[in-house]
């Protein structure tokens, strides 16, 4: 297959409109935090961006504390339709700032341009302006009349999807009546605090929207602050687990959205290019750094050597480099311990007999990287099939009959996605049933939309985000 | 006036549709409310816990794929069975309790009509709790709330069949099986709910019924990998803590109850339905 040559089309850094530093955004003002400041590095260089001041435990305290006089005094008794206003702002403002926080959060992040840019900006967007409705209409949601608030949540999220995942845990809550106290991740800090002065310009109430950046120690704040009533987390399980033994016995409340390995399952009578571009898109969309990413490819045993040859050869025409670059496909691994742990079960699939096929793609010399990897051979019993990689690695397993395809998909202590690809309908409604995941995608893989529910089963997590659904996670119902 | 004696009832486990006595050959007394013995009712241990999480397991897949109109068959029928044996349940609840005939009996019409409000969610869940989405882009998307699971339940230890059908019945009517761990001293109309269900069209399994410590078993239930949910109604305010922990192991969903026991012949809402269905949202591509 030929390869077309691209001329690089960079986008500029500049539009990220980078500050040399950034602040902890407490009670409507940017504060000097009293935590040890962080540096967020550029992943795609290892240099570093910018500095940013991390929260102690006094600040939390404060934030919490605004956060409180916010929600009795200001955000709570607003009427619906005056919140609702707000929150529309904030999504104009940020489809306005799009080009800005698209740059920002590809530097930042790691992630290619044309996927902060197509994706993750225009769905934040979205997400508030979708809530922004439900403001004051919250009578009609289905939790009787004038449902009520709980209070201050404390929301903690990750670095995959750094101003999307705010804008799930922030705009439902606003919309709900709860005021926030909002901890980014370590690494990718920057545009939750672009965020903040988005919250400036739209004139959001002092105290409403609180930003606490810094590391798990800053979580952990959060999650044991006695002046918190809901603790909305993005994770890991293992992170998850630690949180719901914390909150055990306290009234907080709590959702948990988690890991996933979830399976996408091919079947013999799949349109198999069409598949094989759902596929692609299942593990290697924001580099697998995915928790809903398709990372067990179930395969029908009659077509698993046609679809892998054809696999294989669409892999190799992904481009990987410069995530600024509007023709990269695949961009940076977020952080140099992220690229390790991708490193390390990559091998023990080896180890454990996986035959490893790699994109000959060339790595650039600088930054953290790592070529779209296919795991054919593998085993359930195998690591590579039970863990979550959260990298650019597919593992590949067979199987004979639908029941068999059920089995094996079902076979995970997760449970938050799942693909199907087959040409037959009532073959689709028989999986999607027996699916034990929240969402499942049919002949399509990573879709979001505010409208939506998103969330899992079981180990996967509880709650969902989006929709009528993800409403309750903020309401005392 | 006869002399007949009375021929005395074996009080037993309900677990995958039988009644065995506890693996364990634990029993202990139950009193009335008076302290006069009733009988013996088995004291269920961990392995028992075991057996009856594996019973509601392999029960889960057909109770769970049956439709919602049968679900709401089996579960009317449950009803009319339970209608049969108003006095023998007035009569458990009247010693247990200590309250008089008449307000025990309309303890068990209420438990009575409490059952058949929940037999009628069954094929009205989805339509009030699921959705079509309205996404943007040329996809159909729709959401539908599934089942858990498998749950355990700890059923209040005041309110022996009002309470224990308040938590029991929302579990299976959402499509979920259960593991009840019924009142530690008020279990004999658990037991008899229990001959209730083996002789209505529920499927063994479905349903199981401990007698014995919620603060023992409950635990045990919380740190099962394969219990969903757990309902710690039923435990001392200090065991709910360390149900709460031991669920975190496995990401549980461990129900908000309220600290006091509740008025349970307060109208109930849905919010114990919702709390053991997963929303499972669906897409599709549009196209020709």
């Amino acid at each position: 297959m030929s390869v077309w040559e691209y001329a690089p089309a960079p986008e500029s850094r500049d539009l990220a409109n980078l500050q040399p530093k950034y602040r902890p955004f407490v009670d409507g003002e940017f504060v000097d935090g009293g935590g040890e400041p962080l540096t967020s590095i550029n992943p795609a260089t290892e240099e570093p961006l910018a500095e940013v001041g991390t929260a102690s435990e006094s600040d939390v305290d404060t934030a919490v504390r605004a956060a409180r006089r916010a929600f009795e005094q200001v955000w709570g008794p607003m009427p619906g339709a005056e919140r609702a206003k707000y929150l529309f702002r904030i999504a104009r403002l940020l489809q306005e700032r799009a080009r800005e926080l698209a740059v920002l959060e590809t530097l930042d992040n790691g992630k290619p341009i044309k996927e902060s840019r197509d994706s993750d900006v225009p769905t934040a967007a979205a997400h508030f302006f979708y809530h922004a409705g439900w403001a004051d209409k919250l009578d009609y949601a289905g939790y009787g009349p004038d449902p009520q608030p709980l209070g201050v949540a404390g929301q903690i999220i990750p670095w995959n999807f750094p101003l999307l995942m705010l804008a799930w845990k922030i705009a439902p809550a606003l919309a709900t009546g709860n005021t926030v106290v909002l901890k980014p991740a370590e690494t990718t800090p920057l545009s939750a605090l672009v965020f903040a002065e988005i919250c400036q310009q739209a004139g959001l109430p002092a105290g409403v929207v609180n930003i606490v950046p810094g590391a798990g120690d800053v979580g952990s704040l959060l999650v044991r602050h006695p002046g918190i009533d809901k603790i909305a987390f993005t994770g890991s399980t293992a992170v998850g687990k630690e949180i719901q033994y914390a909150v055990a016995g306290t009234p907080k409340r709590l959702t948990l959205e988690l890991g996933g390995k979830a399976a996408n399952v091919v079947f013999d009578d799949a349109p198999l290019d069409q598949a094989v571009e759902g596929i692609v898109n299942g593990i290697f969309f924001n580099q697998g750094h995915v928790c809903c990413a398709g990372s067990r490819l179930l395969v029908q045993e009659s077509v698993a050597e046609e679809l892998l040859g054809k696999l294989r050869a669409r892999v190799s025409t992904l481009r990987l480099g410069d995530p600024l670059d509007k023709n990269t496909d695949i961009g940076a691994i977020n952080s140099a311990e992220q690229l390790a742990k991708i490193r390390e079960l990559t091998a023990a699939g080896e180890d454990e007999g996986a035959e490893r096929w790699t994109s000959p793609c060339a790595l650039p010399e600088r930054g953290f990287f790592f070529a779209p990897t296919v795991l054919s051979g593998v085993e359930q019993s195998m690591r590579v099939a039970r863990e979550e990689i959260f990298g650019p690695v597919l593992s590949v397993l067979t199987f004979r009959t639908p029941e068999e395809a059920v089995a094996k998909a079902n076979n995970t202590p997760y449970g938050l996605s799942a693909g199907l690809w087959t040409e037959k309908g009532s073959r689709i409604l028989w999986l999607a049933d027996r699916m034990r995941a929240g969402v499942v995608w049919a002949n399509t893989f990573n879709r979001f939309d505010p409208a939506a529910p998103f969330g899992g089963y079981q180990e996967s997590g509880f709650g969902r985000e989006g929709g009528r659904t993800g409403l309750e996670a903020y309401l005392h119902v | 006036m006869s002399d007949r004696l009375s021929v005395a009832k074996t009080y037993k486990l309900y677990i995958d549709g039988k009644f065995p006595r506890s693996e364990s050959g634990r029993t202990y007394p139950v009193t009335d409310a008076e302290g006069e013995f009733l009988a013996n009712a088995s004291h269920a241990s961990r392995k028992d816990v075991r057996d009856a999480v594996s019973a509601a397991r392999k029960a889960f897949g057909g109770w769970s794929g049956a439709t919602a109109y049968n679900r709401g068959q089996v579960l009317y029928r449950v009803a009319e069975m339970l209608e049969g044996r108003r006095e023998q349940f007035a009569a458990e609840v009247a010693a247990c309790e200590g309250v008089p005939t008449a307000e025990a009996m309309s303890t068990v019409d209420a438990a009575v009509d409490r059952w058949v409000w929940y037999a009628g969610w069954t094929d009205k869940i989805a339509s009030v709790l699921g959705a079509a989405n309205p996404v943007a882009g040329p996809y159909f998307s729709f959401t539908v709330p599934e089942p858990t699971g498998v749950v355990g339940v700890l059923a209040p230890q005041s309110s022996s069949l009002l309470g224990l059908v308040s938590v029991l019945a929302p579990v299976v009517a959402t499509g979920c099986t259960a593991v009840v761990v019924s009142s530690a001293d008020r279990p004999l109309p658990a037991i008899t709910l229990s001959e209730v269900l083996a002789t209505s069209d529920v499927p063994g399994g479905v349903v199981n019924v401990l007698t014995g410590r919620a603060d023992e078993l409950g635990p045990w239930l919380a740190s099962h990998a394969d219990v969903n949910a757990v309902d710690p109604t039923g435990a001392s305010a200090e065991s709910r803590v360390d149900i709460a922990q031991q669920a975190s192991g496995t990401v549980k969903r461990v129900l908000t109850v309220p600290g006091d026991d509740p008025d349970w012949t307060r109208r109930p809402d849905i919010s114990r339905l919702r709390r053991y269905l997963e929303a499972k949202t669906v897409w599709h591509p549009k196209g020709t």
